[in-house]
This record gives structure tokens, C-alpha cells and sequence, in this order.
């Protein structure tokens, strides 16, 4: 049975990604073909002839005006997924037709709908106005992780392994030794997680970065709404500083993380990654850091998920993990992501079924 | 452990009808977990937890289930 939620929105690119031009990639392991129209909207197919499969993003395919024709014969399809000529006959079966997706475009991402299309609802797609905004500079990259999804989204909502796994970058003791407070709203499809460090140290990640020296306040919101969107709202200022009633925070900074956790196949994960700040705009050497660290701490989770990915699909099937206090938020993602493909997990029960 | 009973719990982000909160009560290793309900029960084990929660309205009479919580502190509320 497949652990991957079906009727989801996932984030398949980002928008800078799209052009006039074809784009293949795999998600939730279903091969789609995308371009941007010469009207400028995004459009999804299937990325298989529906005559002999061959691969439309495959050469000697090409984009012509805003119809892909096959490479291999001559099959040709329209943005809707239509075929509107076939080679040597007027007649154009009527189910030469390449499987469409529901597309949107927001916040820089572009998303797609895995599933039912009468069921895609866009107003469910989770926001990030900030990857595309004025007040804020994002940095961004996307690294393959040759695990499971639920792996990453086990390593994201437990921000204790920064201590262990990201040492010298952005874990400092204090991360792994600060209680948490955990919220699930069921009917929102919310978990959040807070981590509010009063007086700790200033890991380099962000003592470069904002020119804060000494102690800080290094507050860490997680707010994930699976399947895959997660935010981390984390906010670094002087020791003592808090916001102030009417919501600014003149002396904080923010650093608005942002994962979008895509399945690629039941066993890999596109890890999409976005460092947004509201500080030092237009500072090209923090940008250039940002990416930089970010990327380091990305691939030290890769390797180690990647490890993890090993170990899991050659030990025998039945282990029971243990679970404690820092797991509170994991384990919550875990049931929503378990009732979401109709299991029950094994370290989790799963909410009643609404 | 570097929790202080001085320190304020973190105030709640979500407003939703039906939000579980757990706390990690702070200078402890134990969690409380306040269901929707307002039941509130201390564990030493988050998959416990999650049972008990998930299990409501079995056990969640509101001040009879489970050990008593400790004294709650004040929080801050700040956005």
C-alpha cells in the first residue's frame, strides 16, 4: 500500500523553474510534463504518449507554439492535454488524451494536484506570502533525498537533532535541552510546534547573518500542514526583547524557513528548500551565506536520511521505534499523514475519521 | 533540562474548535496534554499521550482523569 497521500497539492517547482519550454519531473511517481504557455500560465500533463508511452519531455519531442509533439511519432497534444494530430490519418481517436493536472501558481511555488481533479480545491493550498513579496529576500535551492518523505518530515518537526546532526551551523545545546509546546488543530490539517529559547547561545548560522553577538532569544515555530508544506517561523533578538503588543517586533529578526516536502517515488523525496529574511535586503554576502548554510545543513539531513532509508528497507518488518518528549510534534504529523492514506501508524493512533 | 518554573508557557497559536495542546511542563521530563474538551492529563510518554487524547471523550471528564496538573503559569500573550 502506497504511503503517499492521493487528493494533496504538492509543490512541484518553483515558478522560476517553468518556461516556455518542457519540464519533466516525478511526483507522488507519476511522470508530468509541464510548460508555460506563451499566455504565461503553467500547464501539467502526463509525460507519456498515450501511442507507445515515449516520454514528451524526451528529445527529439519539442514544444511547438503551445502544442508538444512526440518525438517518437509524431503525436501531438495541446496545454489541455488534448491530442490534436496524429500521424498519417484525419480521424484523432477520441481517448488520445494525455492525463491533465490541476496547476496553481503562489507565493513562487507551483503546485499540482495528485489525485481526483473534481476534488482539487485551491483554496486549500497552505500560504507562504513571503517567498514572494516586497520586505523580504529568499535564497532557495532543491536537493533529491533518496529516502521516504516521512522521513524528512520526522527530521523537520523535531528540531533537537540541530544539536546533534548540525552542530557549527545551527544547533547550539540549548535547542535539544528547551521544553516544547505542541498544537494540532485536526480540522485545519495544522501541527505547531513552538520552541521559545529566552537566553541562549547564537548559533553561526545567525550570528554571521544579523551581527547579534553573545546571548540571544531564538524562537523556533514550526507550523506544518501536511502533506507538504512546512514553515519554520524563527525569530532571533537581543536578549529580553519580545514583540511588541500590536504585533511589531522592531528589534527581532526573521528568518522564515520554508521546506516543501514532495514525494518523488515511494522511496525518494524532492527536498525543495527557501531561506526568506526581513533583514539586509539587498546584502548580497548574506544572501550568498544563507544559500550556502542552509545547503550544508540540507545535505547533512540528506546524508543521513539517505542512511536511514538503507537501514529501514532491509530490516525485518515489525520494529517498534521509541518515542519520547521531543517526538510529541513528529508524532502528530505522523497520524495526520497516516489517516490521510486510511492507515492506522504504528507508533501513533490515528484521530477518528471525519 | 534548562526549563525554569519562572518562565511563562508559550501562549496557544492556533484557535481553532477542536486543537490538542501539549506542554512540556517546564523543569520536568512530563507532558500535559489539554484536549479540546478541557480535560488535561500528565504523561510520561507521548504515544500514551496521543491515545488518551485521541480517546476523548473516554476519560476526559474535565478535573477527574489522571494524575492532578501542576500549577499552571501565567502566559504572556504576545502575537
Amino acid at each position: 500500500m502506497s504511503a503517499i497521500p492521493r487528493n494533496q497539492w504538492y509543490v512541484a517547482a518553483y515558478s522560476a523553474e517553468i518556461e516556455h519550454a518542457l519540464f519533466s519531473r516525478t511526483i507522488c511517481d507519476e511522470p508530468i510534463l509541464f510548460w508555460r504557455t506563451e499566455s504565461g500560465d503553467v500547464v501539467a500533463n502526463s509525460d507519456r504518449c498515450v501511442h507507445r508511452r515515449f516520454p514528451l519531455s524526451q528529445a527529439p519531442s519539442r514544444l511547438v507554439d503551445d502544442t508538444v509533439v512526440c518525438g517518437y511519432h509524431g503525436f501531438t497534444y495541446g496545454s489541455d492535454g488534448k491530442c490534436v494530430a496524429v500521424p498519417g490519418q484525419t480521424r484523432v481517436p477520441r481517448s488520445a488524451r494525455l492525463t491533465s493536472y490541476p496547476v496553481e501558481e503562489l507565493d513562487s511555488l507551483v503546485w499540482v494536484w495528485i489525485g481526483d481533479p473534481a476534488l482539487a480545491d485551491r483554496s486549500r493550498i497552505p500560504r507562504a506570502t513571503y517567498l514572494d513579496t516586497e520586505g523580504y529576500t529568499t535564497v532557495r535551492g532543491m536537493e533529491p533525498l533518496a529516502a521516504r518523505f516521512s522521513l524528512l518530515v520526522d527530521n523537520l518537526l523535531d528540531l533537537s537533532h540541530e544539536t546533534y546532526l548540525h552542530g557549527g551551523y545551527i544547533g547550539t545545546p540549548e535547542v535539544a535541552s528547551t521544553p516544547i509546546t505542541t498544537e494540532v488543530d485536526d480540522d485545519a490539517g495544522i501541527v505547531y510546534v513552538s520552541r521559545h529559547m529566552d537566553d541562549a547561545e547564537c548559533p553561526p548560522f545567525y550570528a554571521t547573518s544579523t551581527g547579534l553577538e553573545g546571548r540571544i532569544a531564538r524562537w523556533q515555530d514550526i507550523e506544518y500542514t501536511p502533506p507538504c508544506l512546512y514553515k519554520l517561523h524563527s525569530r532571533i533578538a537581543p536578549v529580553g526583547s519580545v514583540p511588541n503588543a500590536d504585533g511589531t517586533d522592531p528589534d527581532a529578526f526573521h528568518v522564515e524557513v520554508v521546506y516543501a516536502i514532495t514525494p518523488e517515488t515511494e522511496h525518494s523525496t524532492h527536498d525543495f528548500w527557501m531561506v526568506a529574511r526581513d533583514f539586509a535586503l539587498d546584502d548580497e554576502e548574506v544572501s550568498a551565506f544563507f544559500a550556502d548554510n542552509n545547503r550544508t545543513v540540507v545535505l547533512q539531513d540528506v546524508v543521513a536520511l539517505d542512511v536511514l532509508e538503507q537501514v529501514i528497507q532491509h530490516e525485518p518488518p515489525g520494529y517498534q521505534e521509541l518515542s519520547i518528549n521531543i517526538d510529541t510534534g513528529g508524532l502528530a504529523a505522523r497520524r495526520m499523514l497516516a489517516r490521510m492514506v486510511g492507515e492506522t501508524p504504528r507508533n501513533a493512533p490515528a484521530g477518528h475519521t471525519r | 533540562m534548562t526549563g525554569r518554573a519562572d518562565i511563562p508557557e508559550a501562549p496557544p497559536v492556533l484557535h481553532g474548535e477542536r486543537v490538542y495542546r501539549i506542554h512540556w511542563v517546564l523543569g520536568t521530563d512530563q507532558l500535559r496534554a489539554v484536549c479540546h474538551c478541557g480535560a488535561e492529563r500528565i504523561f510520561d510518554d507521548p504515544v500514551e499521550l496521543w491515545e488518551w487524547l485521541l480517546g476523548h471523550p473516554e476519560g476526559h471528564l474535565t478535573g477527574a482523569a489522571g494524575p492532578p496538573s501542576p500549577p499552571r503559569a501565567l502566559a504572556h500573550a504576545h502575537t
